[in-house]
């Protein structure tokens, strides 16, 4: 069975740091960066991508629609057993 | 698989609708006027009615709705977004027409617009977003504050022996013969997120069938306002906004819903 991969990539200079993904997200995959942007905001970042499932709830929640969500389903070689 | 390879063009689930601009919104940090511009955005590029929809904004934080909606707007005075509304769809019967209104423009200053729009039966969609208060000048009480809600001008709480008590206009103008579709729905979780989506969906829907107004609350967050996180601001929400205003539909294709049956 395929496990299903997901990741986002945040608009860095769109995010305001609301931390409404960092809340909404199932999966505990976001944190805020210590780093801000040139308005001064801390902006979300993945800290464990691989727990990622790409469920789309910090995309949906995101104000600014800084966040988009990638997802794709990953194909087990046949090998393993 | 490393990210690489997941983050291609062909595995995009979900991203910023391009019917909004590049400009960058002009709301606070959290603040769900942007959640609720992106989903009357989605919805209109999902009926791929660009082309025929004529918003009108309103005055209020959202005043410059209109630099972020990449669609045909026309900037109305306070509160008589209605107005506008009527005119426009009156003219032209076969565009889409939607008014996008605070609680301030929509049931404060322009409480008797709303309610003789809605009593008329225009084939207009209202979006109607209710944060408790009036954001833009600075939190001062609005009709919608809740009671024992701290803002500006009440501080220690709304009095409702001196100050009255909110004004639940959505159930108002769910009594009104002329409106078609009310719901009351919110944008404090991805689950309500989805659940608002498909009302603004159905209230655009709606005016294909020239029934009447469908109006859609949308019970927002207003941090700045009420002096709290985001994420504290939309527990607050949960926990307070929605006691006094329960989301759910409250009047369905022309019938009122029965009260504890909301979805």
């Amino acid at each position: 069975m395929g496990k299903i991969r997901g990741a986002i990539v945040v608009d860095t200079e769109r995010c305001k740091g609301c931390e409404l993904c960092v809340e909404a997200c199932p999966t505990d995959v976001i944190r805020m960066e210590r780093k801000v942007n040139s308005k001064g905001y801390h902006y979300a970042y993945m800290e464990h991508p691989e727990s990622c499932s790409g469920c789309m709830n910090c995309g949906i929640i995101c104000p600014d629609g800084a966040i988009t969500v990638y997802r794709v389903k990953e194909e087990k070689v046949s090998e393993e057993t | 698989m490393n990210l690489e390879e997941i983050i291609r063009e062909e595995n995009i689930v979900y991203r910023r609708t391009p019917l909004l601009t590049d400009k960058a919104l002009s709301y606070c940090p959290g603040c769900g006027h942007g959640t609720t511009h992106r989903l009357i955005m989605e919805v209109i590029e999902e009926m791929g009615i660009q082309s025929d929809v004529i918003g009108i904004a309103p005055v209020g934080c959202s005043v410059l709705a209109y630099e972020f909606m990449d669609i045909d707007m026309i900037e109305a005075a306070h509160g008589r977004a209605p107005a506008v509304a009527t005119g426009i769809k009156r003219t032209w019967p076969g565009k889409y027409v939607f008014t996008y209104q605070g609680d301030g423009d929509l049931a404060a200053i322009g409480t008797s617009e709303t309610i003789h729009c809605c009593n008329r039966g225009e084939n207009i969609t209202i979006i109607f977003i209710n944060n408790g208060i009036y954001g833009m000048t600075g939190g001062q009480m609005a009709p919608t504050t809740i009671p024992g809600m701290k803002s500006s001008t009440s501080p220690f709480g709304r009095d409702t022996a001196m100050m009255g008590y909110p004004l639940k206009i959505t159930e108002l103008i769910a009594q009104l013969p002329g409106t078609y579709y009310v719901s009351r729905q919110s944008v404090h979780t991805p689950a309500s997120v989805r659940k608002a989506k498909k009302a603004i969906r159905k209230a655009f829907e709606n005016q294909k069938l020239n029934k009447g107004v469908s109006f859609v609350e949308v019970v927002s967050n207003c941090n700045s306002g009420w002096k709290m996180t985001p994420v504290q601001a939309n527990k607050w929400l949960e926990e307070n906004m929605l006691a006094y205003f329960p989301p759910g539909d409250l009047k369905v294709d022309g019938q009122l819903v029965e009260q504890g049956k909301t979805s």
